[in-house]
């Protein structure tokens, strides 16, 4: 079956909706998205606990009541979608795009596209990625998987957990399972802080009275056909087991909340660049990748910590890449690279495309460690195009810095953005 | 006659992903009442509004789900309409597990009114279709 759509939108998440949203908006009508699960929405439909839209509707929703306010909206402007649909290549070409999708209605697709928004999130780390020794027994799952369980399947994954992470979906599944009548024995993290929001060690787990220890974690996983305990050992700065330190915890349950990493497959497999730091595709200022073209929003380009924040990059893909159909968009050779400096990982987008701005552009970025009572410092070439004051800065906590259209245009040459210790700042 | 202690506590606020540190001034009153005197490092108004609630009268919205019969999902997210007392979570949670719906369920739909006497309601966050 050979279709041709002006924007084909790979993943109908919080991402995926936005995009195609904005861009029907922007003035282009033929859009179709693409998703692998039964309905659009993506993982917010499982994240059932309350706090999302705050920034970007200013009232609390649930992950599920986030979805729909874009779902409807999808229906409202006619937004073409298939469901149970798996997308298996993006081929790039000049002009235009070819995306393989395969579903059991429309069978083998050939859909050609003018322009691809990659909006196809993230997975979670799992336990091959951690290589923890041990048997293999049932019972080990993912933070994630375990939430699917209980949210949308409705059972619970066991009775006595311990969690081996502290991201926010390990800290949200904390308290989901306590509620459930579950016993959660231990909250384990390697690292000596928490990856995850502090609102959430607060809500999840602190009030819940569940043990949190940092600075841990799990040396051995016991039990043949099922998971019968863990035995967790403190760690060095060096995240080294320190020997006479291990405990064992009873437990039939293990969930990992260890990481999530940008799904980049189908980015890979067409050649787009990926920034190592990030694992998502480098992207420029209009969320576009280095393929003309191709745009990248949302967890697959690099893990938010809020949802709000994927829509706001992800109706900025999808607003550019109406303007790019249109003809709006036009590369104009120049190219503005925008550096992590001191203390920063990484930042997005990587590179500013045009040294002309209509509006500020926003850079996100994270911090390599915790640090107080720092500057957040723009520069170029020996000029400080912004310093702003940051009480805290924090890896689990995203940055985000916006550059005024005067202060890209004074840029001698390439941005660094980097976190100044007080002494390092020149008076 | 026992004197007002005033103890100066670090609290986190949960308002929003924020998560601001901020420290709050507590005075104690011989009766035991707690009240907050000043609340310093929040980023906004509702930090101050939140340390108030939480010293004296903590609450939260509890967000879980309840069993659909003859729905194309076996389970529907719901949450309390307003805030439930942090402390009665758990007990609210008994009746919520207890309980079910019949598809068609819609976003909005009261699945159970007056939980555990709050006053409060639990409503869906999503439409389940009929099978």
């Amino acid at each position: 079956m050979e279709l041709k759509y002006d924007i084909v939108v790979i993943g109908g998440g919080p991402a995926g909706m936005a995009a195609a949203i904005a861009a029907k908006k922007a003035g282009t009508d033929s859009i179709l998205i693409l998703e692998r699960d039964t309905r659009i929405g993506g993982i917010l439909l499982q994240c059932i606990h309350n706090g999302f839209g705050l920034h970007y509707f200013g009232e609390e929703l649930t992950g599920p009541e986030y979805a729909a306010r874009f779902s409807d909206e999808v229906e409202q402007l006619g937004i073409e979608y298939k469901t149970d649909t798996m997308v298996l290549e993006v081929e790039k070409g000049e002009g235009s795009h070819s995306v393989t999708a395969i579903n059991t209605v429309d069978g083998l697709m050939k859909i050609t596209a003018k322009a691809v928004v990659l909006a196809t999130g993230c997975r979670e780390r799992t336990r091959g990625a951690l290589i923890i020794p041990g048997t293999r027994p049932a019972g080990i799952f993912t933070a994630g998987a375990a939430q699917r369980f209980v949210n949308i399947d409705g059972y619970m994954p066991g009775r006595k957990v311990v969690i081996l992470g502290s991201g926010d979906i390990g800290l949200i599944m904390a308290r989901r399972l306590t509620l459930e009548g579950a016993e959660v024995k231990l909250v384990c993290e390697v690292m000596p802080f928490s990856s995850g929001l502090r609102r959430n060690i607060v809500q999840c787990v602190e009030n819940f009275n569940i043990p949190l220890k940092f600075s841990h974690t799990i040396v051995k996983i016991h039990g043949k056909e099922r998971v019968e305990g863990v035995t967790v050992a403190a760690v060095d700065s060096n995240r080294k087991p320190i020997a006479g330190t291990e405990e064992f915890i009873e437990c039939d349950t293990l969930l990992l909340s260890v990481g999530l990493i940008p799904e980049n497959e189908i980015a890979s497999g067409c050649k787009i660049a990926i920034d190592s730091a990030t694992s998502g595709p480098v992207v420029n200022e209009h969320m576009q990748s280095s393929v003309p073209g191709i745009f990248a929003c949302g967890n697959t380009v690099h893990v938010h910590d809020l949802v709000d924040f994927v829509t706001a990059e992800s109706l900025r893909a999808g607003e550019n890449a109406a303007k790019y159909v249109q003809g709006k968009i036009t590369a104009n050779g120049e190219k503005i690279i925008l550096r992590p400096g001191n203390r920063v990982r990484y930042t997005v987008p990587q590179y500013i495309e045009s040294r002309t701005q209509d509006g500020n552009v926003s850079i996100m970025f994270r911090v390599t460690d915790v640090y107080k009572d720092v500057y957040l410092e723009v520069s170029s070439g020996n000029e400080v195009l912004k310093s702003v004051r940051k009480k805290v800065v924090r890896p689990g906590e995203m940055q985000v810095v916006e550059l005024a259209p005067d202060q890209i245009k004074s840029a001698s040459g390439d941005i660094t953005v980097s976190i100044q210790l007080p002494q390092e700042v020149a008076e | 006659m026992m004197e007002n202690t005033i103890e100066k506590i670090p609290l986190t606020c949960i308002i929003c992903p924020m998560g601001c540190s901020m420290e709050v001034t507590v005075e104690t009153d011989a009766s035991g009442h707690k009240k907050v005197t000043g609340v310093k490092d929040n980023g906004c108004k509702r930090g101050e509004q939140y340390a108030a609630k939480e010293l004296q009268n903590p609450t939260r919205t509890l967000t879980t789900t309840i069993k659909v019969e003859g729905g194309v999902l076996p389970v529907v997210p719901v949450k309390t309409a307003g805030e439930v007392p942090k402390a009665s979570l758990l007990q609210c949670m008994e009746v919520v597990r207890r309980a079910s719906c019949k598809a068609p369920v819609k976003r909005g739909d009261i699945l159970l009114y007056d939980l555990l006497g709050t006053g409060i309601n639990v409503i869906a966050c999503a439409d389940v279709a009929k099978v």
